[in-house]
Formats: structure tokens, sequence, C-alpha cells
């Protein structure tokens, strides 16, 4: 069947409305302290759809065996509906094919299999490029893999709005640079970078690009033959699926000729004592059983998702973020920290003469959640002069209503606190 | 508007009572002791909280306790606090202090924290210490008020750093 016959095929895709989309979400209509749940930190974990948590309870309830290794009926069910999620994956991102989708148990995993692997023979006079604005996850492997391999590692740095501009990146990659890393939207900031440009810069200098997608996959469309990014990593819990799921694309030619990131069953096509051959792509990187229900989980959350006009998700997502950094910086001693232009979804700032700590516990007794802390992104606050930041994150779920419920929540914090 | 306005609740009056609130907006003996005899820090390794105490202990006795870091209004507030409770006595009463405070901190039979086992110089200064309390109803806050302690008695013992993950996690 050809792609176009396909696509006609699909049913037509939901309009957004942020009430009908709520009404999927069971945890939405629950009270926290007495007060209605207002859930501002998806970008931490996102909620779960009712279709998400059915696919789990499904599995569970009806379809449970192992993967690809029983020859029985419920065996090989469930095997399909796993390779169903690879090829959800693969679809969502347009990956060209099956084989270059990688399940790990999160983004983390993922970007420490491409250091293990992808990693082991840049140094010791390779050099890596990452930015400040990274999470902990994307600087710590390789830190550890200088420690083991000699290779250098550059940091990037981030103008104060918290963008990282392309003059900057172009003059930390040079002709020794084997990798650049780097998210695509900001975790603490929202900041999204130019990652297509980027990718062309890394591949003119002769070098290969990561991108850790967690945030990015979420509020932006992602095309990885567009972008001509070499690693995708991302999480399926901040994409409304279940945690203890990620994914790893890698461009097939890389994965091809990566050696295994662990040995154990499934990543081999032959065992003996004296040698011992690897499986085909994607088996060579996924030994032991893998997270079958979650990935399935990660499926029934794409399939969700691309159920939806995506543009009217992001207009929403862009909309609630506009009114809600008005609505902060309208109050009195309310600094946003990340200003850039090209913003996601995310919303750091600090309030001053209270630390974000005490601010936070006094949202949660409003019903509020948001996240206070450094973000696991220490090294970008020490550079920016926060020791904390207060962070609200959107989901496509949340409504002004409950930006509403945040800014008097705030009102109340400055009271006790001012 | 879904704005919430109801009185704070009882809980959040007695975490942030006057005297916590003052003392993490004005904190006393805040700073090195100069001719300090041990410095430890302690790290919330969760929000990055680090505090740095120093002191001049002569034999057994306390003479001068300090500390400098950046913290919320708890941790702030639980060092200043810990700062004026601990000068003036010697190292079993100041772990008797210390240890009263985790349970103050954590026990909600803490309010009967006058102990006829200890000394009434120890109990008086307890009492004060009994604003921490408001943190029992706030396990994540715990930390924040008990970090400043453990550094304090990694100073005690000679050790240069302290960690709330290793002194109160797993919760007991």
């Amino acid at each position: 069947m050809n792609a176009i016959a396909e696509k006609s095929q699909l049913p037509a895709l939901r309009s957004f409305d942020v009430s009908s989309v709520r009404s999927d979400f069971p945890i939405l209509s629950r009270s926290v302290h007495d007060k209605p749940l207002v859930y501002l930190d998806s970008a931490a974990s996102a909620q779960k759809p009712q279709p998400v948590i059915q696919a789990i309870k499904h599995q569970y309830e009806h379809e449970y065996a192992n993967v690809h290794r029983g020859a029985y009926w419920l065996s090989e069910t469930l095997t399909d509906k796993y390779e169903a999620a690879r090829k959800a994956v693969r679809d969502f991102i347009n990956a060209r094919s099956d084989r270059e989708i990688i399940f790990t148990k999160g983004a983390t995993e993922a970007i420490n299999l491409v250091a293990h692997s992808f990693g082991k023979n840049l140094g010791p006079n390779g050099e890596i490029v990452i930015t400040e604005l990274e999470h902990h996850s994307n600087i710590v492997p390789w830190q550890m893999l200088r420690t083991q391999t000699g290779v250098k590692l550059k940091v990037v740095p981030v103008t104060p709005e918290g963008d990282v501009t392309l003059e900057a990146i172009k003059a930390a990659v040079t002709t020794n640079t084997k990798l650049v890393a780097v998210a695509h939207v900001s975790n603490a900031l929202g900041t999204i970078l130019p990652i297509k440009e980027i990718a062309e810069v890394a591949h003119t200098a002769g070098a290969r690009i990561l991108i850790d997608g967690c945030q990015g996959i979420v509020h932006e469309t992602v095309d990885v033959q567009d972008l001509d990014c070499d690693f995708y990593a991302f999480s399926g819990h901040k994409l409304y699926g279940p945690n203890g799921i990620g994914v790893l694309f890698g461009k097939e030619s890389l994965l091809h000729d990566m050696p295994p990131y662990q040995g154990g069953g499934e990543m081999i096509s032959s065992v003996s004592f004296d040698h011992t051959e690897w499986a085909d792509l994607p088996a060579k990187f996924e030994a032991g059983t893998p997270p079958i229900v979650p990935a399935v989980g990660l499926g029934a959350a794409i399939k969700y998702i691309s159920s939806f006009d995506r543009t009217g998700v992001a207009r929403h997502e862009h909309d609630l973020m506009v009114y809600a950094m008005e609505c902060l910086e309208a109050i009195n001693s309310v600094r946003l920290v990340g200003t850039s232009k090209n913003k996601a979804a995310v919303i750091a700032f600090v309030v001053d003469g209270a630390h974000p700590h005490d601010v936070a516990t006094i949202l949660d007794r409003s019903g509020v959640c948001v996240r206070a802390g450094h973000h696991c992104a220490q090294p970008l606050m020490d550079s920016m002069g926060y020791p904390a930041t207060l962070r609200a994150s959107i989901g496509m779920y949340n409504t002004r209503e409950e930006i509403n419920a945040l800014v008097g929540a705030l009102e109340k914090a400055r009271e006790i606190l001012c | 508007m879904l704005t919430q306005t109801s009185a704070p609740d009882e809980d959040l009056m007695s975490l942030y009572q006057e005297i916590i609130l003052d003392h993490g907006k004005n904190p006393r003996n805040r700073g090195i002791v100069e001719d300090h005899t041990c410095i430890s820090e302690g790290r919330n390794p969760l929000c990055g909280d680090r505090v740095t105490v120093t002191a001049s202990i002569d034999d057994s006795n306390i003479r001068d306790v300090r500390f400098d870091g950046k913290g919320c209004a708890i941790s702030i507030a639980s060092a200043s606090m810990m700062t004026e409770s601990l000068v003036g006595l010697n190292r079993d009463q100041a772990t008797q202090i210390f240890e009263s405070v985790k349970s103050i901190c954590t026990e909600d039979t803490a309010n009967s924290q006058r102990d006829s086992q200890i000394s009434e110089k120890l109990n008086q200064r307890l009492e004060k210490l009994m604003a921490l309390s408001g943190v029992r109803k706030f396990p994540v806050r715990v930390k924040c008020a008990t970090l400043p302690w453990y550094a304090f008695m990694s100073c005690l013992e000679g050790k240069s750093t302290a960690t709330t993950e290793i002194a109160s996690w797993p919760r007991p």
C-alpha cells in the first residue's frame, strides 16, 4: 500500500478542545489538600490519558507474556504489539526504518548507550561539544566518558536570555569535534534550540549530533530525516506515556557499526563459549527482557497525541505560556528566568525575597504543583546566578483558570513569606 | 476566577511562624568562625542547597558556631537558631540537642519534649527550637530543617561533609 492510500484511511483528526482533553485524563479531576489539582509540572512528568492507562491494564489482564521468545499465541500477540509500538515511534519521528528505533528504559539510558558505545572511540584527541543549558543526563555521561577515554568536553555558553546562538556553536565546533550533544528544548528555561542549523554546523565539521529530545518531542514536530540528526533521545513519560520506557533513534549506518551497550539475552544471534554473534538491529541494543508493556503504553500515547491536529495543541500551549508569562510579570517581585523569543511551554521564575522551595510548599497547599530547585541543570543555574528557581510547565490539558490559580497561590505565598 | 484565596491553613502557619520567618530573613551568626577548630559542609543534593558550619571547640566546650550558605527560609532559620542554641554546651549536650531536634522535626510525640532526663538548661534551649516542629506536616521539608544540624554533627565528629541523602532518606 502506498503512503497516500495509507494516509487516506486514517481517521479524521480530532480538533483540539481543552475541556474534552481534560476529560481524557482521570487524575485531573482529583483534589489535593482539598483544592482542585492544578498540575503545572508536565516537564518533569506528564499525566496519562485514559487510552494509555487502558492499554497497560489490558496487556496485564489479557495479553501478557514475554516477547520474541514463546512459540505460542500469547507471546506472539504481545510481540506484535511491542513491534507495533516501535513502528508507531518510527512514524511519529519519521525515521527511515524500524531498525533505527531502540527501546531503552528512559532518555538517560539512551544517552548513556551512545556514550558507552559510540563514545568508545572518540578520545583522547576528539572533542564533544555540549551547551551550558543541558540537563545533567546530557552532561554526566560525557564527563564519565572523558574520565575513561580522555575525550575533551567543550561547553557552549548561553546568553543572559537563555539562548544558545549559532555563532556560539560555530565558535566551539572544530575539526576535532566528534559529537555535538544538545537539548532540543531546555527543560529548565524552555528555550528552543536551532537544532537543524546546529546539525548542519556539526556535519560540516565532520561531527555527529545527538539531540536530547525529552522536552522537544512533546511540543515540537520532530522529523529526524528533515533535521538530519544522527541520534535523537527521548523518554515516554513526558510524552503522556508510562515511565520506564525511552527511545534512542540512531541512523542505521551508525548503529550498525557501534558495539553493543549491554550483553545478555535477546541481543545475540548465537552464543558459544568461544564466540558470540550479535543480533541484528534493533535487538543488538536491547539486551534482556525489554520494557514490554511500557513500550505498548508509549505506542498508545503516540496514537493518542497523533489523533489531534497537533498545530491546535501547539497553539493552545503557546497561548497559555504567553498568558502565564504576562500574568507572572504583572506580579511585583516576580522575575522571569529565561526570556528567549523561541520558547516552549516552560516558565521559570523567582520571587524576590522568597526561596523557591518555600513558595512551592505554599503553592502545593493550594493544590498547585510546580517544580522548585535546580531542575537537574545545576551548571546552568550557577551561570545564570540562581541557586534555584520555580518552574511551571504546561501540558496539553492545562487551562487559563489554572494559570489564574497559580497567580492566586503566588499572592498567598507572598503574603506569608514576604 | 479560580484564585483560591481562602485563609492560609494552620499547617502553613505553623511552618512559617514568626520566629522562623524572622530567623530566615535576619539570620544570626552568619559567616565563619575565624579561629574555628572544625568546618563541615552540608549538602542537600535534591535541591542543591549547601550550608557550611564552622565551630570553635575548646576541650569539650563549644565556644562559637557560625554558618554560611544559601537556602530556603526553613534551612536558614534552622541554621540560625542552631548557632544560638549550641554555644556554651559541651559535646554530649550538643549531641543530646541534635537528637532532640531530629525528634522535634519528625515525631508527633515531640510535643512532650521536656525530657526529665536532660538538664533544665537544655530544656530551655529546646523550647525555642520547638518552632521547627512545623516541618513535621511537610515530610519533604524535614531535610531543610535538619541539614545544618547534620553539618554541625559532622563538624563535631571532624568530618568535612554531611548529606541529607544519607542522613534522612529513606525516612525511618
